[in-house]
């Protein structure tokens, strides 16, 4: 076995007795907890599930779901089971029903996402074929007092989409540019 | 028998076991507010916020509700007792490293006399001429807690944390038992009463003649054996929290508590005999039995009992004082090794020590007969 041998660099006497450095570090310890305890208010802890930063509108961070609306109110939706089949953590749970007025030949009675086990990998919104998911709510899921408040209804779910968002459509063009670029890669293969 | 229980007698009794109450319940709540003190400040010194969720009615008092929440927490969890392990040791363990703590309290003078009539009450549980030995007998017995702790578990890591903790508090003993000669030869006394007593002179008229002015090498050596025997950072590879957990490591429960609760009691302890020893005790300076007397002959003169409050204050200060100070130092050094740890006991430590042993005798003798 290789042996390396670090020249550390030779202590001086006052250093090898430790006292003066061990004072040293006291007072520096010393002048933090008294700078903190007079004046509490410069310490940077946000106290959290009180009080949020605000997330930046430029965020891009994958956040809480949303289900889009279209123009008459109702979800986008089509209950086609896409993100429930994609979502690796098994967490959505959608229940369709049918619509005969509508243009949409589906629509979700019941869609559920449970938090708990939702890992925000963003499967869900790359999967769905209507772009009628999204995870731009910039609203980042906290704890709850019950396993039953992390589930997001239908209702919850519909109610930060007061008007159809333009946002989470860019999933989708990435996706169909990356199809298209994929197509073309295989053309060019062949 | 009639004769000998008196009425006299009775209240003897009476007011030892009322010193004792308030003795134990002063030192088991500061004990407890040291858990919470710990963390807090920790916390502050790293500028962090530290526990302030604990609440009463929305009332948090900066997280002081803490140590309760600890308790109830502490009494609902499991009592777990693994299969191997000896139960009766296991049992007796925590215990045996609760009592030898609370027995120095009884050698502790938290105040010279109360006066009420003709009754004199001395504040202290119990002087004994020679209670500074005493003291050095008994802590050493909170060994037993330690390392039967960890053996009876029958647990590897328990068993490494125990030798790790035998070899450190036998070999700190040494040195605590060597840097407290200088002070019973400069104040000729094995009584922590007597030694607090003649700290109350004063030195060229201004300077208190505390241990910390007579015996400062003495006293940085106190303090680091000290917190060796309280096996805390720096000297806490016995537990080595991110290694090996130590001696307590399966325990649970109120027995784990136990053994918690030692270790801050032990700090209390520890402060009030280093305040005794090395601070002066109750003593203020310029305070005597009758009131104030500063040099140039300013005299105000206090009810005794008010004297003895101020000074009784005055101990509780000093040894909350040493409390913080033990807290500041946990939270400040890093850890040893264990070979940085012998050596600096066996090379470090001890032979300086002696020299404090050596050349308070020699300045006492040149000085004259002594004192």
């Amino acid at each position: 076995m290789k042996i390396t041998k670090i020249n550390n660099r030779n202590l001086s006497f006052a250093e090898k007795i430790y006292l003066s450095e061990i004072v040293k570090g006291m007072i520096v310890t010393a002048r933090h907890f008294f700078a903190n305890l007079f004046h509490p208010s410069r310490i940077i802890t946000v106290q959290y599930p009180e009080k949020k930063i605000p997330l930046s509108e430029a965020a891009r961070f994958r956040t809480r779901h949303r289900l889009k609306k279209r123009k008459n109110g109702d979800a986008k939706c089509v209950a086609c089971y896409m993100c429930q089949t994609a979502c690796p953590a098994d967490c959505i749970d959608i229940e369709a029903g049918e619509k005969e007025e509508s243009i949409a030949e589906k629509y979700p009675v019941k869609f559920e996402i449970d938090l708990s086990r939702c890992v925000m990998c963003g499967f869900c919104v790359e999967a769905c074929p209507e772009d009628a998911i999204a995870m731009d709510t910039l609203i980042i899921p906290g704890g709850a007092e019950s396993r039953q408040e992390l589930k997001l209804s239908l209702e919850s779910l519909l109610l930060d989409s007061a008007e159809t968002s333009e946002r989470g459509a860019v999933n989708r063009r990435i996706s169909a540019m990356s199809m298209q670029n994929a197509e073309r890669k295989l053309k060019n293969a062949k | 028998m009639c004769e000998i229980i008196t009425k006299e007698f009775l209240l003897e009794i009476a007011i030892i076991f009322v010193k004792i109450g308030i003795l134990f319940g002063a030192v088991m709540a500061l004990a407890g507010i040291l858990t919470w003190a710990e963390r807090k400040m920790s916390a502050l010194m790293q500028d962090r916020v530290g526990p302030n969720r604990a609440s009463i009615f929305g009332f948090s008092l900066w997280g002081l509700f803490h140590p309760a929440a600890d308790g109830i927490k502490m009494v609902a969890k499991e009592d777990f007792v693994p299969d191997k392990a000896d139960k009766v040791l296991f049992t007796l363990a925590p215990m045996l490293a609760l009592v030898p703590v609370f027995v120095i309290l009884a050698f502790i003078p938290f105040g010279d006399y109360l006066q009420i009539g003709n009754l004199k009450i001395q504040l202290q549980i119990s002087d004994l001429p020679l209670s500074l030995f005493l003291f050095l007998a008994i802590s050493s017995l909170a060994i037993y807690g330690a390392f039967l702790g960890g053996w009876s578990a029958k647990n590897n890591f328990g068993l490494l944390g125990a030798v790790r903790a035998a070899a450190q508090m036998i070999s700190y003993e040494v040195v605590l038992g060597l840097t407290l000669v200088g002070i019973i030869l400069v104040y000729g006394s094995g009584s922590i009463q007597e030694i607090v007593k003649k700290q109350g002179e004063m030195l060229f008229g201004f300077l208190p003649s505390w241990g910390i002015v007579y015996q400062f090498p003495a006293f940085i050596l106190f303090l680091v054996a000290a917190v060796a025997e309280n096996k805390r950072t720096p000297f806490d590879i016995v537990e080595g929290e991110s290694e090996i957990i130590g001696y307590f490591v399966e325990y649970s429960s109120m027995r784990f508590a136990m053994f918690m609760f030692s270790e801050f009691a032990e700090i209390v302890v520890v402060s009030m005999i280093a305040s005794a020893l090395f601070l002066g005790g109750w003593q203020v300076p310029f305070l005597n039995e009758t009131g104030f007397a500063f040099p140039g002959g300013i005299l105000i003169t206090i009810n005794h009992n008010i004297v003895a409050l101020i000074q009784t204050t005055a101990f509780a200060g000093k040894t909350v004082f040493m409390a913080w100070l033990l807290l500041l130092i946990r939270w400040t050094l890093p850890r040893f090794r264990f070979d940085q740890l012998m050596k600096l006991c066996w090379k470090g430590l001890l032979p300086l020590s002696l020299a404090n042993i050596v050349l308070t005798s020699a300045i006492l003798q040149w000085l004259g007969s002594g004192k």
